[in-house]
C-alpha cells in the first residue's frame, strides 16, 4: 500500500459558495446550507444522497451533528478534525479514504460563518496559550508579525514587497464580482496604513468577513456520471509542527516545506507543472513564505519573486486568483474557498479573472499561527 | 529555573512532564544563566490613553529553548532581533511575577 494509490481515485462534482460577499441578518448555519445546497445542486443531487460528511465551525462544540441535524441527513461516518483554517483541505483526506473504502459513497465538505455581520472583528475561539497570554499578543497577528519581521531581517524582504502581494490579491478580486474588496490599491497605500503590529499594516491583514463554502465528492470511477466536468484529487498531504508561534522552530520555514514536497510526490508532479496557485494568505507574509516553501521560488527570495506584478492578473504566475483572503473574503477559517476557487479554475468557470490552459491547481491551506499546513493538487481529467 | 531532560541533557520551555526532543519523563529543575537573545520582535500599536505601544517579543534562552516575552527598559521600537537580553522578574499589576527581559550590558550577542 502506497500514498500515491490515492492519486485520482477521488473527484469533485460540485461546489458552491454562500453568503458572499457579505450575509447580513443571517446565521453561520443558514449561509453554510445556501452553500451546501449549491453544491448539491452543482452536482444533480439531494441532501439525502449525502452519507459522509466533513465539516468544522469556529463556534460550534458538535459541528457535524449540528449540520447534519440541520440538512436533515443521516452520515455513515463524520469527520471534523480542527487544525484551523487548513482544516477543509485536510478534509480532502479523510474524505477520500472514506469514499474508497465504501464507507461512504457521497462525501460533503462544508463550513459556513457570519463572522462579518455577526460579531464585526477578528475573533477567536482558539483557547489562550498559557506562556504567551502574560504578554498580551494579539491573536493571530502577533505571530505573522514575528515571522514578517524575522524573514526581513534575515532575508531583506521589504515592506513593499508585503504591499506587493496585498496589491496583486486586489488586482485579482476586481475581477471577481463576488469579492468583497474591490477599490483601486497602490503599494503607497498599503505602505501608508494604519501599523498595527510592526511590519504589518491593516492592509497586511485579511479581510473579517461573511462566506460560506461546499464542496461535493465521490469516487472516480462513477464522476464523470454527473453534470459538470469532474476536478480530480491528485495529491493531498498535511503536516504540523508547532501549537504557539514560540514552538515554531524557525520562524521562516512552514511545515509546508514538508506538505507540499509529500502532495507532490502523491500526484507524480512538481511546482513547474501547475497552471494555479490558491494559497491561504491570512496575512500577506504568508504567501511569500508559502511560495518558498512549495518550492515557486528559493528560500528566502519570495519577496523578490513577487516584484513588479509577477503573481498579479497578467503576471507570470496566477496565485490566488479570487482575489484571497486579503481581498475577496476571510469568514474566520478561509481553506474552503481555495478548493473552490480551484476547481472553478479547473473547469474554466471563472468569468474575467479565468486563467487560460488551466489543468493543475495547488491549494494551499494554513492554520493556527502559521501551524498546520495541507497542500492538495487537483486536476482536470487530462491529468489522470 | 528550567527544566532540563536527564536522559538526553536537552532544555525543556515551556515545562512538561515528557521531554519533546527524546520521551523521557526524567525531567529536572536546573537554574537558569537568564542570558538570551531576541530572535524576534515587534511593536503592538496601541491608543496613548490605553497604554501606548507595547513590545512583544521571542527571546532564545542560553540553554536552548525559545520563549515569548517581552524587552523592557528600552522603547519598544528599539528592540532589535539580535540584541543580548536579560531575563528580570517583575510584578505585573492584575498579573503577578512576570518574566521579561532588559537588554544586557555590553550590546549584541
Amino acid at each position: 500500500m502506497k500514498t500515491t494509490d490515492l492519486r485520482g481515485k477521488t473527484a469533485i462534482v460540485g461546489v458552491g459558495l454562500g453568503g458572499l460577499p457579505s450575509a447580513p441578518e443571517r446565521s453561520s448555519m443558514e449561509i453554510q446550507t445556501e452553500a451546501v445546497h449549491r453544491a448539491l445542486a452543482d452536482a444533480g443531487l439531494k441532501p439525502g444522497d449525502v452519507d459522509g460528511l466533513f465539516t468544522g465551525s469556529s463556534h460550534a462544540f458538535m459541528p457535524a451533528l449540528s449540520t447534519a441535524e440541520y440538512l436533515g441527513i443521516r452520515p455513515k461516518i463524520s469527520d471534523t478534525t480542527m487544525i484551523g483554517g487548513s482544516s477543509f483541505i485536510g478534509h480532502l483526506l479523510p474524505a477520500t479514504m472514506a469514499l474508497q473504502y465504501g464507507l461512504c459513497d457521497v462525501a460533503l465538505i462544508c463550513y459556513g460563518s457570519n463572522q462579518g455581520s455577526g460579531f464585526g472583528k477578528l475573533k477567536s475561539m482558539s483557547e489562550p496559550q498559557t506562556y504567551e497570554a502574560p504578554y498580551d499578543p494579539r491573536h493571530p497577528i502577533t505571530s505573522y508579525a514575528l515571522a514578517a519581521a524575522r524573514h526581513m531581517h534575515q532575508f531583506g524582504t521589504r515592506r513593499e514587497d508585503l504591499a506587493e502581494v496585498a496589491v496583486a490579491a486586489r488586482r485579482w478580486a476586481q475581477l471577481n464580482p463576488l469579492a468583497f474588496a474591490r477599490d483601486d490599491l497602490t503599494i503607497e497605500q498599503v505602505m501608508a496604513a494604519r501599523m498595527v503590529n510592526d511590519p504589518l499594516s491593516t492592509l497586511d491583514c485579511c479581510l473579517v468577513t461573511d462566506g460560506g463554502g461546499a464542496l461535493v465528492l465521490v469516487r472516480s470511477e462513477r464522476a464523470k456520471d454527473f453534470p459538470k466536468p469532474p476536478v480530480y484529487m491528485l495529491g493531498t498531504a498535511m503536516a504540523h509542527w508547532h501549537r504557539q508561534i514560540s514552538g515554531m522552530p524557525d520562524l521562516t520555514v512552514t511545515a509546508a516545506a514538508e506538505s507540499g514536497p509529500r502532495a507532490f510526490a502523491m500526484a507524480g508532479l512538481a511546482p513547474a507543472d501547475v497552471d494555479v496557485v490558491e494559497l491561504y494568505d491570512a496575512f500577506t507574509i504568508n504567501t511569500i513564505l508559502f511560495l518558498e516553501d512549495l518550492g515557486f521560488c528559493a528560500k528566502g527570495e519570495g519577496g523578490a519573486f513577487v516584484r513588479n506584478g509577477r503573481i498579479a492578473p497578467g503576471g507570470s504566475l496566477a496565485v490566488n486568483t479570487n482575489g484571497g483572503g486579503l481581498s475577496c473574503c476571510h469568514p474566520g477559517m478561509y481553506g474552503i474557498f481555495l478548493l473552490i476557487e480551484a476547481v472553478q479554475q479547473l473547469r474554466g468557470e471563472a468569468g474575467a479573472r479565468q486563467v487560460d490552459n488551466t489543468h493543475i491547481a495547488l491549494c494551499h491551506g494554513n492554520g493556527g499561527v502559521l501551524s498546520s499546513q495541507v497542500t492538495a493538487l487537483l486536476g482536470d481529467a487530462s491529468t489522470l | 529555573m528550567l527544566q532540563q531532560c536527564d536522559d538526553c541533557k536537552k532544555y525543556v520551555f515551556y515545562p512538561r512532564v515528557l521531554c519533546p526532543h527524546c520521551g523521557s519523563p526524567k525531567l529536572s529543575w536546573q537554574p537558569a544563566s537568564g542570558q538570551g537573545t531576541v530572535y524576534s520582535t515587534t511593536v503592538v500599536r496601541r491608543k496613548p490613553e490605553q497604554g501606548g505601544d507595547y513590545n512583544v517579543a521571542l527571546v532564545d534562552l542560553h540553554e536552548g529553548p525559545r520563549m515569548m516575552s517581552r524587552v523592557d527598559g528600552i522603547s519598544p521600537h528599539e528592540v532589535a532581533i539580535g540584541m543580548a537580553v536579560c531575563a528580570k522578574i517583575i510584578d505585573e499589576p492584575k498579573k503577578g511575577k512576570l518574566l521579561i527581559f532588559t537588554p544586557a550590558q555590553g550590546g549584541a550577542a
